[in-house]
């Protein structure tokens, strides 16, 4: 639909990678730092809403071939299953532990289980947003 | 700590999102949410019963201590009502398995279905102000999905009305908890009630329980139900029952817990106000049942006056009046969702929603006619069924404390009801044939949740020895915040 804007569709290209890193780092920024799971998943669609403009909705079909309502539930299943897991270790319902490991490369990093909580956000971000989207985008 | 008093709310969560998975299966949805409800029923129970042995339950969530972080507390009274709860949604459940159409099961339904039990199990649970609010978004963003569920020209229309009305009272909802938040300085309900009681509840904290009774008010539908009688009219007979059997009941149950643990100080003013809202709503809700001719109509204006009638329970806030108002909450939850599943059943069958239509089904139904009969019989409270020991629970507290003119309106008002309800019984089920279409699905089948319901009703009634130690104890708790204060706050 949207062919022949070589500028756009160029510029696209390059600009995409640079806001899906962008949000990859506010996601991990959260703990310490402004950011987290909302605002990464927030951020991450709306590279995928930039693509949709310069491209159209069938090109993000084919560059991602999400399910996106099943993508908002799995990350609702992570974020529960979280919270779950500490019945495990028997204390109260979505209790978090973190603790400190040398990581190749990485070197001393912090390891929280409050992250697996925020990628279920994330998810569940990323799909519901997409979900809005592409059902009014495609409803036409 | 004990885990187990989030699994009511965990285990309907949990089969939501099981369920987006799959969406096309209708059939393995069903096993699924069925084998959830029940599994989640007998869970409830064995809550209610260790309530029963060691009193208030607590669980702080993460672990963090109470005033600090998000507690869940299961008292009595919530207790109870979360297994009412389940028991009515497995039965409006099962009566949508048979009715709800392929479409609908499709988009959708079922899991919005358990993310409504959610939100509604959940604002029976929490112990927090704030997360109070967001288990009513959990419960009304589900039941704006399935009042449009669908979408024909009415339930858009209706839903319209239903979205707007309820973010308007959730943004009131928001400001009252923030200026209650900028008054006391925190959230938590024991700890609330601790620190109104240190401050003595003057005209700013009164001021802001107004607040809250008009926000529960127009959830609730007491006064303010403007609303309701459209919106509960245009969806799916197993979601209207679901509805008039839980939705309104979450706004009163809020109603109970803010004034009967946190804004009990002046009782001059607020529980005053409390009842004569009580009255208004009972007069106009009768008003309405007397007046419509047509069954949705008449039953939706039945859950207004029995709104009216718990209330004015809240109001008289003595021992008795408020061990009445917990029987009748769990009586009108009961027999509301049941009403509205014998109503469309008796619509289905008819074919039409109007009385002057109707005529002599008892010949063909008479297991139908005489089940609609019962439930009729329990809304009112004839003695062996289940409404009766409310009132007389009330309307004796009421009495005790000198609310005669109100106490005389309800049992005015218990009288309309009867005619309404027998209105729809001699129209409908006796004289001539004069409609009748055959239904789509087998009557018996639709039949069996009602079934179940009815023997539950006449139960709550003639087993009324039975139930009445739990809903004492409920009740105990609520005519003594301290114990609730002490189970959460741990001194």
């Amino acid at each position: 639909m949207n062919n022949g804007d070589v500028i756009l569709q160029t510029s696209t290209k390059i600009i995409l990678f640079i806001i899906i890193t962008f949000s990859a780092y506010l996601f991990f920024a959260g703990h310490h730092n402004p950011g987290g799971g909302f605002i990464g998943g927030l951020m991450s669609a709306s590279a995928l809403v930039l693509l949709a403009l310069a491209f159209d909705l069938k090109t993000v079909r084919k560059v991602i071939p999400v399910n996106y309502r099943v993508l908002t539930a799995l990350g609702l299943l992570l974020a529960v299953l979280t919270g779950v897991g500490s019945f495990v270790f028997d204390v109260p319902f979505l209790s978090h532990t973190f603790g400190y490991f040398d990581l190749p490369l990485l070197g001393k990093t912090e390891l929280a289980t409050a992250v697996l909580f925020d990628l279920g956000v994330y998810l569940a971000v990323v799909g519901v947003t997409m979900t809005i989207i592409l059902s009014i985008g495609e409803d036409t | 700590m004990s885990n187990i008093i989030i699994m009511p709310l965990l285990i309907p969560l949990f089969t939501a999102i099981l369920l987006v998975f799959f969406q096309k299966q209708a059939a393995v949805q069903r096993w699924i949410g069925g084998i959830s409800v029940l599994g989640n029923i007998a869970m409830s129970a064995y809550i209610v019963h260790q309530v029963y042995l060691e009193g208030i339950l607590t669980l702080n969530l993460s672990g963090w201590l109470a005033p600090y972080g998000i507690v869940f507390v299961s008292d009595m009274f919530a207790a109870l009502l979360v297994l009412t709860t389940n028991i009515v949604g497995a039965a409006c459940l099962f009566f949508a398995y048979r009715t709800i159409g392929k479409e609908k099961e499709k988009y959708y339904f079922y899991p919005f279905f358990h993310f409504l039990l959610v939100g509604v199990i959940g604002s029976f649970l929490t112990g927090d102000i704030f997360n109070l609010f967001v288990c009513f978004e959990v419960m009304l963003i589900s039941s704006y999905a399935l009042i449009v569920l669908g979408g024909t020209k009415r339930q858009l229309r209706e839903s319209i009305k239903y979205i707007l009305i309820n973010i308007f009272s959730s943004a009131l909802f928001v400001a009252s908890v923030a200026y209650l938040y900028g008054t006391v300085g925190t959230l938590n309900l024991a700890h609330l009630s601790e620190r109104v009681a240190e401050a003595g509840q003057g005209g700013m904290l009164t001021i802001i329980s107004v607040l809250f009774l008009i926000v529960f008010g127009l959830k609730a539908g007491l006064l303010l139900f403007f609303w309701l009688p459209g919106s509960y009219s245009v969806p799916a007979t197993a979601v209207t029952a679901l509805f008039g059997g839980l939705l309104t009941k979450v706004g009163v149950y809020a109603i109970v817990r803010l004034f009967t643990l946190v804004f009990y100080h002046d009782q001059g003013i607020t529980h005053v106000l409390i009842g004569g809202l009580a009255a208004v709503t009972m007069i106009l809700g009768v008003i309405g049942a007397v007046a419509y001719k047509d069954v949705n109509r008449i039953l939706i204006y039945n859950i207004i006056a029995g709104i009216g009638f718990i209330v004015f329970g809240v109001a008289i806030a003595n021992t008795s009046a408020l061990e009445g108002t917990i029987f009748y909450l769990i009586h009108d939850m009961v027999v509301k969702a049941l009403l509205f599943l014998l109503g469309g059943t008796l619509i289905a069958v008819a074919g039409t929603e109007q009385l002057r239509e109707m005529g002599g089904l008892i010949k063909r139904y008479p297991l139908l006619g005489w089940l609609f009969f019962v439930a009729a019989m329990a809304l009112v409270g004839v003695p062996p069924l289940s409404g009766f020991i409310g009132k007389l629970l009330i309307v004796r507290g009421g009495l005790e404390d000198g609310w005669y003119w109100i106490s005389g309106i309800g049992l005015a008002s218990s009288l309309l009801m009867l005619y309404s309800m027998m209105k729809i019984f001699m129209s409908a089920f006796w004289g001539e044939e004069k409609s009748g279409v055959q239904p789509k699905v087998s009557v018996k089948g639709l039949l069996a949740p009602s079934v179940c319901l009815t023997v539950l009703v006449i139960f709550l009634g003639v087993g009324a020895e039975w139930v009445y130690p739990y809903v004492s104890m409920a009740a105990e708790v609520l005519a003594e915040p301290q114990q609730y204060i002490q189970a959460v706050l741990k001194e």
